[in-house]
């Protein structure tokens, strides 16, 4: 269920966090705007929240034990052809993401960010950088400390999939957050 | 003085021709990696010239007159006619029966074993029109130059029937990628006599040949992210010259060594930043919040040209050398990217992207005359011969990432695509070998 004020502030958050990287330009200009649905690819259930405790009980966290994977919270956010705009069905990867590192401070992740094939090798490596640090400043803005994340790129040189048609392109649109 | 005849323009047809014609048995190289010459469009004038069989070749283990003859003919002002018969560079020709060929020139030589293991390669070069004898020369080379030999004479033909200098015996870089497995590779300009630079099991992209062609800078993802390398070609040593937080990429030299322009998103965002060879002395010479990359030097090394979307899509700009407020270049079409330099600086190739069509493209600086050279979509990383005639790019055909040059009219085009091999980011190295 989501919260009206919870989607009103995350949308903010976002628009701050990209004031930061200059304007959001669109840098095609006859690309379609893509409606943001529901994608299971991407959007994870949100991690767990704090479960009713009693007055008394103590919740421990372990460090050590931090797993993305068995709390549930995705690792990868997928962008629109030319844009690093964060789209609101992956706003639980990041604030999952965001969660996990305000709460162990030496927990470090990287971001790497990717595109599609389409188009020259620097330009795209630069295009996927930005995704990556569009992703990094929102999880910065979440609770995260600058020093626990690093934003780097990979371009088009690591497609997740081979083919050559737009599903294919989706797919390796993307960036990924990964434990260091 | 010998004339590039008027040729009946051919009809508009493509024609592949295998550049020299070969026994399987004749190359030791295990990659046999070989331009192959397609020449489209209406035929432009070209020199018609024999080359003969060099003399005891097949001894030497090179096909010397067939590295010769695929040259002259990759640079596109080269027509080779039937050069049967058995000739060497002490020959009286019969100028009736070349001219009877259609050879406005012949060129004929010899391999011959010398008593310390070198070869002795000798050509000879005549002008058939004028029926004169214009010269030639005699290399004592080890077996293992006897390609660069070959290269040699054709250069010396090249220059003496063109007037220009002759770029096949100079070397590109190229990046290989099989499977996962990813090799920089140094060979001569006809894609031949390779040897590795890099192997890796990660990305290698941006090659950049040093103008002394004694180092080689590039970007490798071995580490996990974008870092800047600079080698030494000849002893292989390396080291990290930009290894900031976030992405190091897009080395490029200036023409006299001493710096190198590198891209940099330490700061945030991709910018443009100059550095010693080492690394030191790091100074930023781009000021936006958009990207700014792929820069590259004027060959006065006084300006650099970059690309840059602070305008909404990726454009071609110019600044100076010491940063300043840069000036934009390209203005036809809404994406337009990786700027390189002729070695006379009037022209800019690119590869401008129209709908879905990635394509190599040049700019006339001063004229504003825009050209397209290539007939494919997929088009990468130009980059131009250091005689200024010739443009090697990266491409896709059939599949697979391929190597192309072309003349500067688009007329002359020659592929390099072995099987199972993908190509990519090919750069030309410098005269001076």
């Amino acid at each position: 269920m989501t919260h009206p004020l919870r989607l009103t502030l995350f949308a903010a958050l976002i628009g701050v966090g990209l004031a930061g990287c200059g304007s959001s330009v669109k840098l095609d200009e006859g690309a379609p705007v893509v409606d943001a649905k529901p994608n299971a690819a991407g959007a994870n259930a949100n991690a767990n929240r704090g479960a009713n405790t009693g007055q008394s009980s103590v919740t421990t966290v372990d460090a050590s034990k931090i797993d993305a994977a068995a709390a549930g919270v995705g690792r990868v956010v997928y962008f629109d052809f030319d844009s690093y705009v964060l789209k609101d069905e992956f706003r639980p990867v990041i604030e999952g993401n965001a969660r996990m590192l305000s709460s162990a401070k030496t927990k470090k992740m990287v971001v790497e960010g990717h595109t599609d094939e389409r188009g020259g090798r620097e330009y795209n490596l630069a295009l996927g950088q930005r995704r990556a640090e569009a992703v990094v400043k929102s999880l910065v803005l979440l609770g995260a400390a600058d020093n626990q994340l690093e934003a780097v790129s990979f371009g088009k040189e690591r497609p997740v999939t081979d083919g050559h048609d737009e599903s294919a392109w989706a797919k390796n649109r993307r960036a990924e957050l990964k434990d260091r | 003085m010998v004339r590039a005849p008027e040729i009946s323009p051919h009809s508009p047809r493509r024609r592949h021709l295998l550049a020299g014609v070969f026994a399987a048995g004749a190359f030791p190289s295990a990659l046999r990696a070989q331009f192959r010459v397609e020449i489209s469009g209406v035929g432009g004038t070209q020199l018609p010239v024999g080359i003969t069989k060099f003399r005891e070749e097949d001894k030497s283990g090179q096909a010397l007159s067939g590295i010769v003859r695929a040259d002259l003919e990759r640079s596109g002002i080269f027509r080779i006619v039937d050069s049967s018969g058995d000739f060497d560079e002490n020959a009286r020709p019969n100028y009736g029966d070349w001219r009877g060929r259609g050879a406005d020139a012949l060129v004929a030589g010899s391999a011959a074993r010398l008593a310390d293991g070198r070869f002795d390669v000798r050509y000879k070069l005549w002008d058939v029109v004028k029926g004169q004898d214009l010269g030639g020369q005699a290399l004592a080379v080890v077996s293992a130059d006897l390609r660069l030999a070959a290269h040699r004479i054709a250069d010396a033909v090249y220059e003496k029937l063109t007037g220009d200098k002759g770029v096949f015996s100079t070397r590109i870089a190229y990046v290989t990628r099989v499977a996962n497995r990813y090799t920089l590779r140094i060979t001569d300009a006809d894609g031949e006599g390779g040897q590795a630079a890099l192997n890796s099991t990660q990305p290698i992209i941006s090659p950049a040949w040093s103008p002394d062609g004694k180092s080689i800078a590039y970007v490798s993802f071995e580490s996990g992210k974008a870092v800047v390398w600079a080698q030494d070609v000849g002893s292989g040593e390396r080291r990290a010259i930009a290894n900031f937080r976030g992405s190091n990429s897009a080395p490029a030299w200036s023409p006299d060594g001493k710096t190198l322009a590198v891209t940099l998103s330490r700061d945030g965002t991709s910018q443009i930043y100059l550095m010693d060879p080492n690394g030191g002395n790091l100074r930023r010479i781009t000021q936006s919040t958009a990207i700014d990359t792929e820069p590259t030097f004027t060959p006065d090394g006084k300006s650099i040209y970059f690309v840059s979307d602070r305008g909404g899509s990726p454009q071609i700009y110019r600044v100076g050398a010491g940063g300043g407020n840069p000036e934009r270049v390209t203005f036809t079409g809404g994406y337009n990217i990786s700027p390189a330099l002729s070695p006379d600086g009037r022209t800019l190739a690119y590869v401008n992207r129209n709908g879905s069509e990635f394509k190599v493209t040049t700019l006339d600086l001063a004229g504003g005359t825009i050209r397209t050279l290539s007939d494919t979509v997929d088009d990468e990383s130009p980059s131009f011969a250091p005689n200024g005639k010739l443009i090697i790019y990266a491409t896709r055909a059939q599949g697979r990432d391929v190597l192309m040059t072309t003349t500067l009219d688009g007329r002359i085009r020659a592929r390099l695509a072995p099987a199972g091999v993908d190509y990519r980011e090919p750069i030309w190295g410098p005269f001076g070998r």
